[in-house]
């Protein structure tokens, strides 16, 4: 602190143009692509004179499938930013032999690396299961929308504005060179001065309160607005996985966010929470990060577990077998899962006892978890599989699957984390699963629910080839890595010595580009879809002979879901509705509630986005002032009484016999 | 057990054919006692899990051919959601393994717990009456590692050397960032923290030269934080330290804050004497002359005591 005011300093804090990497090429060219590509996109927009269509039906939209769409196209967009990362690291590390320094040089690789953990986890993973939930749990329920509207909008955004802070990061400053859980002390103030740490507690924190809070949001949605009928265990097993995920976020984010807000305030106020004097203790981060980061994963995994239970189902044509231990299994994964944190760091030197604890704990985990694939096996048994996108996917996902299985219960014996602890057999052990796993069944929702969403199905063509190469992909790139943490390699190495472990980066290396052709065709598959959408058009709602309400509204549904709440009696309630040859009601309709379109969300998140910012740079007046204005904003909204409004009862009537008369 | 690794071996070289000559999967062949009960631990609980796992996947590929809706001979039954016989067995198989796997967890941690000192130095060959272990004090740098020997009174910078068959207790700290101490032909890896101590106990077989490095991300010098570790006979050994005392420097305090100055791919240099409690002093943060030691600071703590006592306790303070 000097002793005169420095106006510049306020108002700029650390920022400067060298903060803007020009020397580096790299980032040049990449920015010079972005470049490009946004401002044809914008001027594309402006062309097709779509921003005024974008605002009021996307951007302020508080229909909670208008949210869900949107939380996957940031979720997809990310995946890019997240996989371009990964194809640079998978690179670096084919050529970075002897005396071949490769292209990265540390400073950049050690980025890189944080940043594809960050990004896949926060902005692919979470968006794309947040956004699965928006999307089906209120149709599969029977609502309307979810409970709060405007905070899922709100929600969003805040998520959106974590992306987008990490995004700037590339081209503004630096990101963190920490790991993905940025650890201190390196994380502390005097091993990492520059704001690549900082850009990663603001971004996370920004982005956790939307998480935070549409985790309220799914639970309250899920326990108090269920159709008539539906009593807990007769809730489709998707909604089952997304309550207990949604239980699991409310429990586990505050933990983030005060493990976080610890470890600003180490960097921004001289606190020693976590520094190596003073009294501070590096291993209550580890600790309580961890204490987060394990139910995260099952956060992850388990709407995706619901994913695999509906479509096993469907494409077999069968009930769900064991519909109660699956539920049972899966509150039993839930409440498990705050017991094993400490798997994350045997290596830190706890006793024998502690860490057998915490090893049989996970053990444990994983007789729920192997109950759950036998059900879907025995689902399987004796059905009439259709093998359609989404049913490879989850044949594809049962084999891997069980394979990380196995290697996660192998680092959870103690003794043996030991000597693979932080190498690459663990990447490769976490890859397995939560590819295996979560990429898998992200891939099979969206290929299942596609014809929901937009009235067509995918082109399938482009679905198997989306998914033959992400497979083969998978397996090539990080089977290798199995066997390079058997000869002792360690993670996170940007340059390696012993030419013998060339080849298997290499393999390794054509398994990540075989994934990147997976991922093209995964693109290009929406847009041949799109062109072939008369031939794929599905008229009747139901295109997979579908068991839950979401398939007995049309698609794309309307606005309100349901012109009348459908009453339940069976967990596999549309399934049985056909059974009994239930007709739609053709009059009798009445006006419909509904909530009204709000740019608060965007609003605030946008205010946040500006405060994370000039916090991440010390800009403090510009702080101080986004900080009032964040106030000043969200006061205002709490006086905007215009929220809702009505669809009449004729509109109601036109829009259902107009669908009546389609699937007719 | 030993019919298990020649398997993983023979699987290894047929699944690498000539392309990976002079590869080395070494942590299933390691050289030192404590590495190779890891790695048989790591066969056995693999080979318990594929009891379970190769009948899933196995099930997992037939039932979707056999039941594929093109193959109208198979058994159609769409109602059909639970037989309590089948559910026992579903969670019981799952249960049943996991207890095993459980026992030995349990009995395998203790046994291998890297605060436990070693009571055999092979298979079949109990420590001998009177051998004490080699103690070592290791302490992770930035980004490079300062081995002491404090019964030599020597100390060594990126290498490290110990004699064959006689246990070695490592006691571990940090100056700055988080680090792990890993060779991985000796045994498992440990973290090396700022303030805090842990240990390791093992003991080195076969005579050799092995890698050894940070198994844990800790910054800008991270990939040049590798050493190597001398597996030597007595005689080597002896040599190897008339070399230190020869062609060593001193490290005294002065000596030791040069070398506390962050650097990157430090070649090996030796210390043929050290200024007496170095050591203790970097452990608790009060190399500074003036500097009140961690120890001192809070009165009901003793500072760094034996923890092999205490195993169940956290063992850093």
């Amino acid at each position: 602190m000097s002793d005169t005011f420095d106006l510049g300093k306020m108002i700029f804090g650390r920022l400067s143009l060298e903060a803007i990497p020009y020397h580096d090429p790299i980032i040049v060219a990449t920015f010079a692509m972005v470049s490009i590509g946004g401002v044809a996109l914008l001027v594309a927009v402006t062309r097709a004179k779509l921003w005024g269509y974008l605002w009021t039906e996307w951007f302020t939209s508080i229909d909670h499938k208008r949210i869900g769409v949107m939380y996957m196209i940031l979720g997809i967009v990310m995946m890019l930013r997240g996989f371009a990362d990964a194809i640079m690291m998978r690179i670096q590390q084919a050529i970075a032999f002897g005396d071949s320094m490769g292209y990265l040089p540390p400073d950049h690789y050690d980025q890189i690396f944080t940043a594809h953990g960050v990004i896949m986890i926060f902005f692919v993973a979470m968006p794309f299961v947040v956004g699965i939930m928006n999307y089906i749990v209120p149709l599969q329920i029977g609502a309307r929308d979810v409970a709060f509207p405007f905070l899922n909008n709100f929600s969003f955004w805040m998520t959106a504005s974590g992306a987008i802070l990490v995004m700037m990061s590339l081209f503004v400053g630096e990101f963190a060179k920490s790991g993905w859980l940025a650890y201190p002390p390196l994380t502390g103030i005097l091993q990492s001065p520059g704001v690549g740490v900082d850009y990663y507690i603001w971004a996370l924190q920004i982005a956790g309160v939307g998480t935070l809070l549409s985790g309220v949001n799914f639970v309250v949605t899920i326990v108090k607005m269920r159709a008539p009928g539906m009593s807990m265990m007769k809730m489709p097993v998707f909604t089952w996985t997304a309550l207990c995920t949604n239980v699991l976020i409310v429990a586990a984010f505050p933990v983030l966010t005060a493990v976080l807000a610890m470890l600003s305030m180490d960097r921004y106020l001289d606190t020693n929470f976590f520094t190596n004097d003073l009294g501070g203790n590096a291993m209550m981060y580890v600790n309580l990060i961890w204490i987060w980061g394990h139910p995260e994963v099952y956060i992850l995994i388990l709407p995706l577990f619901g994913v695999f239970s509906e479509i096993v189902a469907t494409y077999s044509g069968k009930r769900l077998f064991g519909y109660s231990s699956m539920v049972y299994a899966t509150v039993v994964i839930t409440i498990l899962s705050y017991l094993v944190w400490l798997h994350h760091f045997f290596t830190m030197g706890s006793g024998a006892t502690v860490n057998s604890f915490f090893g049989i704990t996970t053990m444990i985990i994983s007789i729920p978890t192997g109950a759950k694939v036998f059900n879907w096996l025995f689902t399987m048994y004796r059905g009439r599989i259709k093998f359609d996108v989404p049913m490879l996917w989850t044949v594809g996902f049962m084999v891997t699957f069980v394979i990380g299985g196995m290697t996660g219960v192998l680092l959870a014996v103690p003794s043996a984390d030991f000597v693979l602890h932080n190498s690459l057999f663990l990447i490769a052990h976490f890859h397995n699963v939560i590819i295996g796993g979560v990429v898998f069944g992200v891939f099979a929702a969206i290929a299942y629910w596609y014809p929901k969403v937009t009235g067509y199905k995918l082109d399938p063509f482009w679905g198997k080839m989306t998914f033959w190469f992400w497979i083969i992909g998978f397996y090539l790139a990080f089977m290798p890595l199995y066997v390079l943490g058997l000869m002792g390699v360690t993670r996170r190495m940007s340059h390696f010595d012993d030419p013998s472990l060339q080849i298997w980066f290499q393999i390794a290396l054509v398994g990540a580009v075989l994934v990147g052709i997976g991922i093209i065709c995964f693109l290009l598959q929406f847009y041949f879809s799109y062109r072939k959408r008369d031939q794929l058009r599905d008229e009747t709602g139901d295109p997979w002979d579908g068991r839950t309400l979401e398939w007995s509204t049309t698609s794309p549904p309307p606005q309100y879901n349901f012109a009348f709440t459908p009453r339940v009696h069976d967990n596999d309630a549309w399934w049985q509705m056909k059974a009994n040859g239930v007709k739609r009601p053709q009059d009798g309709f009445l006006p419909i509630h509904m909530p009204k379109n709000t740019a608060a969300g965007m609003v605030i998140a946008g205010i946040s986005t500006v405060l994370g910012f000039t916090l991440i740079w010390h800009m403090w007046l510009p702080a101080a002032l986004s900080l009032v204005a964040l106030i000043l904003a969200t006061i205002v909204h709490t006086f905007n009484y215009d929220r809702d409004y009505h669809i009449p009862a004729d509109e109601v009537a036109r829009i259902e016999t107009q669908a009546s008369e389609v699937k007719a | 057990m030993t019919v298990f690794k020649t398997l993983i071996k023979s699987l290894a070289a047929t699944a690498g054919v000539a392309m990976i000559s002079g590869c080395d999967w070494v942590v299933m062949s390691p050289s030192g006692d404590i590495a190779a009960q890891q790695a048989d631990l790591i066969i056995w609980a693999t080979v318990l899990m594929l009891i379970i796992v190769v009948p899933v996947i196995a099930l997992t590929l037939l039932f979707a051919w056999r039941y594929r809706a093109s193959n109208k001979k198979a058994t159609y039954q769409p109602d059909w959601d639970h037989s309590t016989h089948l559910e026992l067995v579903i969670w019981a198989a799952p249960l049943a393994i996991i207890i095993a796997l459980g026992a030995m967890t349990w009995v395998s941690t203790h046994q291998l717990d890297p605060y436990r000192p070693l009571d055999r130095v092979d298979e079949g060959k109990p420590v001998p009456a009177g051998v004490e272990p080699l103690i070592v004090e290791v302490v992770a740098m930035d980004w490079k590692w300062l081995f002491f020997y404090p019964e030599y009174d020597v100390a060594a910078v990126n290498e490290l050397a110990a004699p064959l068959d006689r246990p070695i207790k490592f006691k571990i700290t940090a100056t700055t960032m988080m680090n792990s101490f890993f060779i991985p032909a000796l045994a498992g890896q440990i973290y090396a923290m700022g303030g805090m101590e842990t240990q390791l106990h093992a003991v080195i077989n076969e005579e050799g030269v092995y890698d050894g490095f940070s198994a844990n991300y800790s910054g800008a010098g991270f990939n040049g934080m590798r050493f190597k570790f001398h597996g030597k006979t007595d005689e080597g050994f002896a040599q190897w330290l008339d070399t230190v005392k020869s062609q060593g420097t001193e490290l005294s305090r002065t000596a030791y804050k040069e070398l506390e100055k962050p650097s990157q791919y430090d070649p090996v240099r030796y210390f043929s004497t050290v200024m007496p409690g170095l050591y203790d002093a970097i452990l608790n943060r009060c190399v500074d002359p003036g500097t009140l030691c961690m120890k001192d600071m809070m009165g009901g703590h003793s500072g760094h005591q034996d923890h092999s006592q205490h195993e169940a306790d956290h063992h850093a303070h």
